[in-house]
């Protein structure tokens, strides 16, 4: 019942981001939504990635945007165009997307594919197996600890992209000599 | 925001507990809910309010960014390792089970700094791109 409240609520905030002119506020709306997907992905028992969006989400992406907004300035650009072609393909996809949560098994089916595949026995043998008790830490770590080496070099990639593009040049002084 | 003393004495106050949370965080996340991702994203966090509050100068003297930048490179190397040690005991790469005389021992020293390679790459990365897009504002504000 709380997650449709929550749902709701995070409905009236993206109708409320995509009407905003203040970038400041979206920001804000934008950890507002966050923390709702938080709670929301606290309720479904899934407390590993809520704290995840909590701390992502909500905290560091808001400061980083913020940080963004410093650099480009608080009010959004007036379009050129009433851009109605992003709001036909967002509704096609949504739309699509809808259509294909048809065919989903219901929320907690026991009987679901997901349920029945490599499910019981991460359950039934990651405590015995591990010796850790977080069966989300023992799957994360050990079972999939190649997916999440690759998790974690996609993290090192995008630091290292950024810092090649935003690195300050050290010798201006030694670059306007040799020109 | 450096001359407030209710957020210098709050951020004083508060810093402290957010690292330990972020070290309970990280190291308890074989019991609870946490680990590497989420504790260095607080741990980043961490530093990123000390400098608001104190400045970007200030928090870069307390973690300076070529110390940012090793970090980097470093949990990642820490995570490849830990494969590399399971190779070179007779295992397959990231193979845990090798690593003690115990395999559930072993398991856990594997996760143990696996999850510590992924906290020090993610607090690196985090706090990395906070540095850069802050002095970057700070160059175009003295242009």
């Amino acid at each position: 019942m709380i997650i449709y409240v929550l749902l709701t609520t995070m409905a009236v905030t993206v109708v409320a981001l995509a009407r905003l002119q203040n970038l400041f506020a979206a920001v804000v709306l934008f950890s507002v939504y966050s923390f709702l997907m938080a709670t929301v992905l606290f309720a479904l028992d899934a407390v590993d990635v809520a704290m995840t969006e909590a701390a992502v989400g909500a905290g560091v992406s808001t400061v980083l945007l913020l940080g963004a907004l410093y650099l480009v300035g608080g009010m959004e650009a007036k379009p050129l165009a009433r851009p109605l072609l992003p709001l036909v393909v967002s509704v096609a996809a949504g739309g699509v997307l809808a259509y294909g949560m048809q065919g989903l098994p219901a929320f907690s089916d026991p009987q679901a594919p997901m349920h029945t595949h490599v499910a019981p026995r991460y359950l039934e043998q990651a405590p015995k197996e591990t010796g850790v008790p977080n069966v989300v830490t023992a799957v994360l770590a050990s079972y999939r600890s190649f997916d999440t080496l690759g998790e974690t070099l996609v993290v090192f990639t995008a630091g290292a992209g950024v810092i090649a593009l935003l690195r300050r040049r050290r010798k201006r002084k030694g670059a306007g000599d040799a020109r | 925001m450096r001359d407030d003393l209710v957020l210098r004495v709050v951020a004083k106050l508060l810093i402290p507990f957010m690292l330990v949370f972020a070290l309970y965080v990280q190291f308890h996340g074989d019991y609870g809910p946490g680990g590497g991702f989420q504790a260095g994203v607080i741990a980043a966090a961490a530093i990123v309010f000390y400098a608001i509050t104190f400045g970007l100068a200030a928090a870069q003297r307390l973690v300076p960014e070529r110390i940012v930048e090793r970090l980097l490179a470093a949990g990642v190397l820490l995570y490849a390792g830990v494969g590399v040690a399971g190779l070179a005991l007779g295992g397959n790469y990231l193979d845990y089970f090798v690593l003690a005389a115990d395999p559930a021992h072993g398991q856990h020293r594997g996760i143990f700094w696996v999850e510590a390679g992924v906290g020090i790459t993610v607090a690196a990365v985090m706090l990395k791109l906070f540095y850069m897009f802050v002095a970057r504002g700070r160059d175009a504000g003295d242009a």
